[in-house]
């Protein structure tokens, strides 16, 4: 029989979580017009009741805990968006989500490097 | 009979466009990424295609939870794209090529597979940073694009042998478009890589390059995975092969690997590339 299995530390994007999320990710998705991501900053707590996430949802949108959106139904898809809004890259994201600096996270990646004799 | 020249896999982070962008393609991080593209573009410069037929997954530019679908192909004069929403910098629109889509849609629908149509749609880096590396300076104007998108986002996604089969579907119609046109194929995403969770800096290189090489020379071996099985072997983004298996299923017979590299960490995943051609 297959393993379905989600490993530890991962939060599979299914139907059941694409309903839950729903509302937080539609938010986020107007993060890609300039004027979603003004709006949002301008009042962040305005902008997450205007679109309806819930308590747990806006909480953590104004704490920046990305790995309670995902636990709520994020797509990392639109929470990239989220980052960028807040000028954080993957890395800054991967270190957030991992309990790590940027740099510990990237030294973390470096640790699985192939191909990069000159880097 | 449009001629299918090979078929080019290849990373389409949006690291890699601000690399291009901010001319940083020598320096110690990038150079060796940057170098196997020189054979790829010496390839291209060479066999001058007239058109890319690009397999790539929508990052929610265009393609939201709303109306999701799972293959969608493109039947645009032009595709324009846009920041994203993390300021990737937007490129010149790509030309379309209605002729050629139509021809596809129609045969993949006779053939039981029933994608998308759209004839207006926003292509995001999965589709731009492909053409922007592999026809730098936007020298890629001259070149037609169909863009081919499959879900990577929402499970349930197709099945790694479906997306096999529909690109089987896609060079089946290619090969009987009544034309002189060459066409070169992009299989675009992975390797492998996990950017959520705690579980976020995954990588699997050995796996990578299993699948390079079974790409080469039995991509169904590849097929036998579920999406389940490669997130837990490629992390949660390696399901992102979908395209390149979608584009090796263009080539009904042997292919033979002219090129191959695979660099890691780019950006948070392991990158490969790789050029195949017909046997």
């Amino acid at each position: 029989m297959a393993d379905s299995s989600t490993p530890h530390g991962t939060y599979k994007f299914d139907g059941a979580m694409a309903t839950l999320g729903y509302n937080l990710n539609r938010m986020c998705f107007t993060f890609n017009e300039a004027a979603g991501r003004e709006a949002f900053l301008q009042d962040e707590a305005a902008y997450c009741d205007k679109f309806g996430l819930n308590e747990v949802q806006k909480e953590a949108i104004l704490k920046r805990d990305i790995i309670t959106l995902l636990r709520n139904g994020g797509s990392i898809y639109y929470l990239a968006k989220f980052a960028g809004v807040l000028g954080l890259n993957v890395q800054d994201l991967g270190g957030i989500m991992t309990g790590q600096t940027t740099a510990e996270f990237q030294a973390y990646l470096d640790s699985q490097k192939v191909g990069k004799p000159n880097g | 009979m449009a001629k299918m020249i090979g078929m080019i896999g290849t990373s389409h982070i949006p690291a890699i466009g601000r690399a291009v962008d901010q001319g940083l393609e020598n320096t110690p991080y990038w150079v060796d990424f940057f170098a196997g593209y020189k054979p790829m573009r010496e390839f291209l410069q060479a066999q001058k295609p007239d058109i890319a037929v690009l397999f790539y997954n929508d990052h929610g530019l265009s393609m939201f939870l709303d109306k999701k679908p799972t293959f969608a192909i493109g039947a645009a004069a032009q595709y324009e794209n846009a920041d994203e929403g993390w300021g990737i910098n937007p490129i010149p629109a790509l030309t379309g090529e209605t002729e050629l889509s139509w021809h596809i849609i129609n045969h993949l629908i006779e053939n039981d597979f029933d994608p998308t149509v759209c004839q207006e749609i926003k292509v995001d880096h999965g589709a731009t940073v492909p053409m922007s590396v592999l026809w730098p300076n936007h020298s890629y104007q001259r070149i037609k694009v169909i863009p081919v998108a499959i879900n990577c986002e929402r499970h349930p996604m197709p099945k790694p042998s479906r997306s096999y089969a529909f690109g089987k579907a896609i060079g089946d119609a290619i090969r009987s478009w009544n034309s002189e046109e060459k066409v070169v194929v992009l299989g675009t995403g992975g390797l492998s890589h996990q950017l959520d969770g705690e579980r976020a800096g995954y990588l699997n290189t050995d796996f990578d390059r299993m699948c390079m090489d079974q790409l080469v020379t039995d991509p169904e071996a590849l097929c036998q995975y579920t999406n389940d099985d490669l997130t837990r072997i490629a992390g949660a983004q390696g399901v992102e092969l979908a395209m390149w298996l979608a584009a090796r299923g263009c080539f009904s017979g042997p292919v033979k690997e002219v090129e191959r590299r695979l660099v890691a960490p780019i950006s948070n995943t392991a990158a490969g590339l790789q050029l195949l051609l017909p046997a």
